[in-house]
This record gives structure tokens, C-alpha cells and sequence, in this order.
């Protein structure tokens, strides 16, 4: 019979849970509405040292519960654990990674721009050809508004920044899944 | 024989209470009693504190740890028109919310403790995590200043359910005496199902004082109101089959048996299973009694101060089947040199739990009890044959292991009393059978290690959150838990000290908890690690401490003092021998250490043993 089997050859380490692959995942979380709901997501996010990018909440069709979108950074150990997590809170129904699913990934921005007489045409047509559109005019500067992907966004920032950008906010991605299939609709996992 | 008996005798503190059994205490429950069934708040409005109290009977509460205060006081106010729920008046509010959680171990179930808002609530913030990271059911309750008042610093107002948020399963704050029914309802019911843990429940002064006529739910009604609590109970078909195989494959075995199969009363399933494949039961901190440790196939306590031909084991093994544990750091050491040669397969309630620690082959979510239940037919049996080289193996390895840090003579180097032949006298003494409740500590560990225990919920110690001063009163909740064992609490000088004004709740209640105080005069376990790790760096670990009889007498509890290894056993019986609560002094050796050890970031194959502390 072998004896001690630790003592003899050298043993490869035991492999650490996760690939290490970091990159952004966006999830959906479906919440019940009720006080304080919130902060217990992000207590949690913050107390188990889960990196968070951006973190929407919203109303969703039916008046008591809530709807999140929660970008993160980790890699798929990361955020499995994340979403395990999730589930413990008890006024969490679903929660679903949509990072590799078909779905519409859209944000706002608002962006508050420099304008003189000379160059609000030249800003209007950029903001145009992103499909935004101006809602609000002065003197100085026009508010801009403009929805569309993470990139499409940046890349409209971009070209603004160089008007100079007096004022910038962005409400961070809200996210539903592609086709028929219901994310409300489907019970806790 | 030298054994000191502390000077006064018991009887001289009375009881608030009048004595059970005597006629003028029957007389007053029985007047008590009528007037409950008579309706017995006729006179007055029903009221939220009389809500609290009919969800606490509802819910089978027969004792409740608190300490009265300001916003409570309404609750205070009509506690004793039910005299069924025992109040049990602590020193400190930390005091009730161990209390509460060594009732909830003892018994199984839900622990309550109370207290008032600000300093009262922030008091049991320390009991709440120890039950939170040693997933005990509990419900904390807090009273808050009224509701107008909130969020304006009024006196002795705090966020409380900010600060218990990250460490409860879950929390509440009530504002309308309406809400209250279904809150319980559902406190208890989330405290006490799929991995039990505090719930807190934080009350305005007015929602206590206001009328209400709002009706307690049924348990559908709460599970309705409850969509996203839905625990997992049994375990995936399709994984218990990859076990089976998984079972049927290994030649070198091994259960890990933690907290879980006591939470879900599963010791009869491990033990089947056990036996069924030949398969040795190691067990984790909380874990301990699970298996009855004379069993031939018990084989022993795991991990940092566990016994090394346990850690052998692990790092040996071809298999590790845990059950109900966390693969907590202080289970594995360095995760990346733990057990090698093992496939591991993660039975858990809790489906964080698998896959956060180490990397797992075969995860089963479900009521471990369930789970084995289901498994254990389609478990192939083994015979004892099959597997006699590996259990002569691990035989061999306990032998050679068992004798290290062990002094049968009761003495330590220089004739000094040794902590592990008092523990191990106080296990005997007791047949074994007694509730151990452990402080944290080098008392701790030679709790876990030298007791020898029988039976389930027979060993308290807070595991996860290590919270010094944790034995007395948690020992507390376990002795009016179960009446009908005794119960010693072990603790060190420096536990001890942190919360010994509990004695004076002993002697109020009469609660018959026995003391076993092993003082070092030091903080032992920082003294070991200072040794050991900081190269004799001694600083804060020397403790002066009272004079332990007098401090006893002062209270009114018999006390008894021994140093050397013969006083032992006379002190220990004189202590049980004592109806109410007790003390013995156990001056032991100053410099003791806990072997083997296992130094932090290292792994369970380096484990430090001291040679000449053998006999």
C-alpha cells in the first residue's frame, strides 16, 4: 500500500477559482421596491470588493419592483460570485449577466457646450449626425442631448470637447436583452 | 490539597423571581395565566409592543435577552402582562445578543435579544456579527426615537439599520405599528430558514405606542410576501449521481463535516453515510459533534490548531467531500497547496459559499440533510476490507499525532498545570455530555481539541468572527436553552474580563452556568504568536486580573481555585455540585502554547509542532 503520498513527487498547485480574464460584465438586476434597496446593493458591492463601473436604478412596468443595471469589472469567477451575492440579498428577485447576450445597451448624456454665434451651426450638425438633438440655446453655450451606445457617446464627446465642454452628464448604460423573452417576467433564477 | 472555596454561600442574593415549584409562584402564573385568557388588555388599547410580544409567542420565544432604555420602554411597559416570555435583564447589551446566540446553538432555535436605540443598539452590534459569520439564527431587536424625530440627531438616535445592513441576513426599519406583524412574520421565517442568520428589526418609539389592530399573517402569506427568499433545499438529481461516482471512484476518502450538519440536524445521514462508503469524518471548528468523536470512523478536528494526523489526511486524500462548510482560511492555510491530490465535492445551502474559497468538482446547493438523504441510495456500500490499508494508514498517523501537546500528567513543563488535562477533566467529568461553550483564544482551540465530545450542539465557540468575551454569556443562552445538560463555559483571563459583569445576571436569573476560568495572566494567543512569529516581542500580553474568588464572592457565586493537577477533579465536581452558577480558577501554566500550529499564509503540511513539549 503507497504510504504518504504528500511526502513523494512534487504536486502542481491547486488551481485558484476563476480564469483571471478581467472585463467589463453588465448585469440586470431585478429588485423588489422597497426602502433601502439600493444601499443594500451597494453596501454589498463595496463590502465584498466588487468593482463597479456604473449603477442605474429605475421604475420598472409593475409599481413594486425595481430594475438595475450594474456594470462591473472582474473576471467570470468575479462575477458569478457577484451575482451569488446578489442573490442572498432577500429583496433580490433575478439577476442575469448580459454581457455575452443579444441586447440594447444605451445611455443619455447631456452635454452643456460652448457656442458663439461663428460655430453653433458647425456644433448642431455634428450633434445631427449622432441622431442627439439641442434642447437648450443661450447665448455662451446649447445643451445637447444625445442617446446611443457607451461608444457612440464617447465618440460624440469626443468631437464636443473641442467646442469646449462647459458642463457633462451621463445617466450609464440601461441594458434589455434582445427578442421576446422577459427578465421580469421569469421567476427568481 | 489546597482547594479554596470562595467565602459566601449561595442564597444570600435573591432572585427577582420567586423560586419555580414553590406555591405562591404557581399562584401568581396561574393568576398571570387567566388573565391572559381572559383577555387580558381589555383595559387598555392593544398597541404596537403588544404586537412585538404576541409575534414573540406566535414564534415559540420562552426568553428574551434585553436591556430597558428610553424608545423601549413602551415595550417594557406591557412586558409583563405576557408572562411567558422570560426577560432576562443583561449587564451589557453585547451580553444579550451572545446570550441570544448561545440559546440559538443550543437549541436550534431562533435566539432574541433587545435593546434600546443609540448605545443599546450600537452594544449588540459585536453579538449581531458574531452570529452573522457563524450563520446563527437570530432576531436583534432595537427600538428607535419616533418617527419625526429620525434623521434629526435627536437624543440617542443613530442610524442602527445603516450599521447593521452589511452584517444581518437582513433588516427593518418599522415606523407604523401596522407594519409590525408581518415584520416578525418574516424576520423569524428569514432568520431561521436556508442558512439561518440574525435578522435585526429596528422599531420607532411611536410604532410601539401606537394603537393597531393589524392581524398577524399565516406562514403563506409571509412566503408570499417573500418572492425572492426561496432557499434551495435539495440537491440537483443529476449532481448526487456525479457524487455516487465520485464516492465510488476514491481510494482515499474524506468527509469534512461543518456547521451545516448541525444547523440541519444531519448527524444521523453523516453518520450513515460514514459507514455506508467507510469513509473517516474529519469535522471543522463548528463543525465539532457532528460525529460522535468515539466512533471508529471519527477521526478528528481540522485546520490551524487542528491535529496533524487530521491535516495529513487532508493533504493525502484522493476525495474531500465537505458538508455544510466554508473552506474557511483557517481550514485550508495557503489554498493553493491544499490537498493536492484531492477532487473536492461542496455540499452547501448557501450557493456563495461554492466556488468562493477553492475551486470545486462537483458543487451540490441544497439542505445538507436532504442531500445526503438523497444521496445515501445511491451510494455503493464498501466494505471495511477495501479500504483496511487506508485505515490502518490513518491509524497510524493518529497514533504517532495524538500524544503531541498532550500531558496526561496534568502537569506543563516546571510542574505547572497544564490547559489540556483541565479541559479534558472537565469533558469527563461531565460524561462528556455538557454544553462546552468556548471563549476565543488559546482556550479555545484546547476546548475544541480536548473535551471529547458525543453529542450535537454540545460545543459553542464563535468560529468566524473570533469575538473575545463570548463565552460567559453566550453559555448563558445555552444553559436556559437546555436545562437539562450542564453547562460550562471555558474562558481565558482576557475573554473573561470583557464581559464578567454577566455574573451578576447569573446569580438575578439563578442561570446554573459553571466557569472554568484558565488564567495565564496573559493573552495567551498573542503571547503563542509573539513567540512564535514576532520573535519574542512581548508587548500588551501580560494581563492583571482580580482576585478571582473575591471577585466571585463579591457576587455572590461559590468559586473554587486550583493550580495543580490533583485540585482539578475535586474543584470540577465541587462546581457541578452547586445548584446555580458557579466559578473555578484554574491557574495554569503562563507560557503554554497550542500545538501544532499552523503559521498564517502557510498550508496544512507545515505545521509547527514543539518537540520537547511531549511527554
Amino acid at each position: 500500500m503507497s504510504a504518504d503520498t504528500t511526502a513523494a513527487r512534487p504536486v502542481p498547485a491547486r488551481a485558484l477559482p476563476g480564469s483571471g480574464e478581467v472585463r467589463r460584465h453588465l448585469l440586470i438586476a431585478v429588485v423588489q421596491n422597497r426602502t433601502g434597496v439600493l444601499n443594500r446593493v451597494a453596501s454589498l458591492m463595496r463590502a465584498r470588493d466588487f468593482n463597479i463601473e456604473s449603477l442605474s436604478v429605475s421604475h420598472t412596468d409593475s409599481d413594486d419592483v425595481s430594475r438595475m443595471t450594474i456594470s462591473i469589472h472582474g473576471d467570470e469567477f468575479h462575477v458569478e460570485q457577484a451575482i451569488k451575492q446578489l442573490y442572498r440579498l432577500v429583496d433580490v428577485l433575478k439577476v442575469q449577466d448580459v454581457t455575452d447576450e443579444p441586447s440594447v445597451q444605451h445611455e443619455l448624456a447631456l452635454v452643456k457646450v460652448r457656442a458663439t454665434d461663428r460655430n453653433r451651426g458647425e456644433i448642431v450638425s455634428i450633434v445631427e449626425m449622432y441622431r442627439g438633438r439641442v434642447v437648450d440655446l443661450a447665448t455662451e453655450a446649447i445643451v445637447v442631448e444625445v442617446t446611443g451606445t457607451e461608444s457612440e457617446v464617447d465618440a460624440l464627446i469626443a468631437l464636443l470637447r473641442g467646442f469646449g465642454i462647459k458642463e457633462l452628464v451621463r445617466t450609464g448604460a440601461v441594458v434589455m436583452a434582445r427578442g421576446s423573452q422577459s427578465i421580469e417576467e421569469a421567476t427568481k433564477r | 490539597m489546597t482547594i479554596t472555596k470562595g467565602a459566601s454561600p449561595r442564597g444570600s442574593v435573591h432572585s427577582h423571581v420567586p423560586d419555580a415549584g414553590t406555591t405562591a409562584a404557581d399562584a401568581i402564573e396561574k393568576a398571570r395565566r387567566d388573565m391572559l385568557h381572559q383577555g387580558r388588555i381589555t383595559k387598555r388599547t392593544r398597541i404596537g409592543a403588544d404586537v412585538v410580544c404576541e409575534a414573540l409567542l406566535r414564534q415559540g420565544v420562552d426568553v428574551l435577552f434585553g436591556y430597558p432604555g428610553g424608545v423601549v420602554l413602551p415595550l417594557y411597559d406591557v412586558l409583563g402582562d405576557y408572562p411567558e416570555i422570560r426577560h432576562i435583564l443583561v449587564r451589557h447589551e453585547q451580553g444579550a445578543a451572545h446570550a441570544a446566540d448561545g440559546y440559538a446553538r443550543a437549541t436550534g432555535k431562533v435566539g432574541v435579544c433587545l435593546g434600546t436605540s443609540g448605545p443599546g443598539a450600537t452594544n449588540l452590534v459585536t453579538g449581531i456579527a458574531t452570529a452573522q459569520l457563524d450563520s446563527v439564527p437570530m432576531v436583534a431587536i432595537t427600538g428607535n426615537v419616533p418617527g419625526a424625530l429620525i434623521g434629526k440627531d435627536a437624543f440617542q438616535e443613530i442610524d442602527i439599520t445603516g450599521i447593521t445592513l452589511p452584517m444581518t441576513k437582513h433588516n427593518y426599519l418599522v415606523r407604523t405599528a401596522d407594519e409590525l406583524p408581518a415584520v416578525f412574520a418574516e424576520a423569524f421565517h428569514i432568520a431561521r430558514s436556508g442558512r439561518p442568520g440574525p435578522v435585526h428589526i429596528d422599531i420607532t418609539k411611536d410604532a410601539l405606542q401606537a394603537e393597531t389592530r393589524a392581524t398577524h399573517p399565516d406562514h403563506d402569506a409571509v412566503l408570499a410576501a417573500l418572492p425572492g427568499f426561496r432557499p434551495t433545499l435539495d440537491g440537483h438529481p443529476r449532481q448526487l449521481k456525479l457524487v455516487a461516482q465520485e464516492i465510488a471512484r476514491a481510494k482515499r476518502p474524506l468527509i469534512l463535516a461543518g456547521h451545516g450538519i448541525l444547523i440541519a440536524e444531519a448527524w444521523d445521514e453523516l453518520r450513515e453515510l460514514a459507514e455506508k462508503a467507510q469513509i473517516p469524518v474529519t469535522w471543522t471548528l463548528l463543525g465539532i459533534g457532528a460525529m460522535d468523536e468515539t466512533h471508529p470512523l471519527a477521526y478528528g478536528y481540522m485546520g490551524m490548531h487542528g491535529w496533524k494526523h487530521v491535516n495529513r489526511a487532508i493533504q493525502s486524500a484522493d476525495l474531500l467531500i465537505a458538508l455544510g462548510m466554508r473552506f474557511d482560511d483557517r481550514v485550508t492555510g495557503n489554498v493553493r497547496t491544499y490537498a493536492p491530490h484531492a477532487r473536492i465535492v461542496h455540499v452547501d445551502i448557501d450557493p456563495a459559499e461554492i466556488g468562493k474559497n477553492v475551486a470545486v468538482d462537483v458543487p451540490v446547493v441544497g439542505d445538507v440533510k436532504r442531500v445526503l438523504a438523497a444521496l445515501l441510495p445511491l451510494v455503493a456500500p464498501v466494505d471495511h476490507e477495501t479500504r483496511a490499508a487506508y485505515a490502518e494508514q490513518l491509524a497510524e498517523w493518529r497514533r504517532e499525532s495524538e500524544g503531541s501537546s498532550w500531558h496526561g500528567s496534568g502537569m506543563w513543563r516546571n510542574g505547572l498545570l497544564s490547559a489540556d488535562y483541565v479541559i479534558e477533566r472537565i469533558g469527563a467529568a461531565n460524561d462528556h455530555d455538557a454544553t462546552m461553550v468556548a471563549d476565543v483564544g488559546q482556550n479555545q482551540m484546547w476546548t475544541a481539541r480536548y473535551a471529547g465530545y458525543r453529542r450535537p450542539h454540545s460545543h459553542l465557540s464563535s468560529g468566524g468572527l473570533g469575538t473575545m468575551g463570548y463565552g460567559m454569556p453566550a453559555a448563558m443562552g445555552a444553559a436556559l436553552g437546555r436545562p437539562d445538560k450542564k453547562t460550562w463555559a471555558v474562558v481565558g483571563d482576557g475573554g473573561f474580563q470583557m464581559t464578567v459583569q454577566e455574573l451578576a445576571t447569573l446569580v438575578q436569573d439563578d442561570i446554573p452556568v459553571k466557569i472554568a476560568l484558565l488564567d495565564n495572566h496573559k493573552l495567551g494567543m498573542i503571547r503563542q504568536w509573539q513567540e512564535l512569529v514576532y520573535a519574542g516581542n512581548y508587548h500588551s500580553s501580560e494581563m492583571v486580573g482580580p482576585d478571582y474568588l473575591k471577585l466571585a464572592d463579591a457576587y455572590g457565586i461559590p468559586a473554587w481555585k486550583a493550580t495543580r493537577p490533583e485540585e482539578v477533579d475535586a474543584a470540577i465536581h465541587a462546581a457541578n455540585a452547586v445548584d446555580g452558577p458557579a466559578l473555578v480558577w484554574f491557574e495554569i501554566a503562563s507560557e503554554q502554547n497550542v500545538f501544532p500550529m499552523m503559521p498564517a499564509g502557510k498550508g496544512l503540511s507545515d505545521l509547527i509542532e514543539d518537540l520537547e513539549d511531549q511527554e
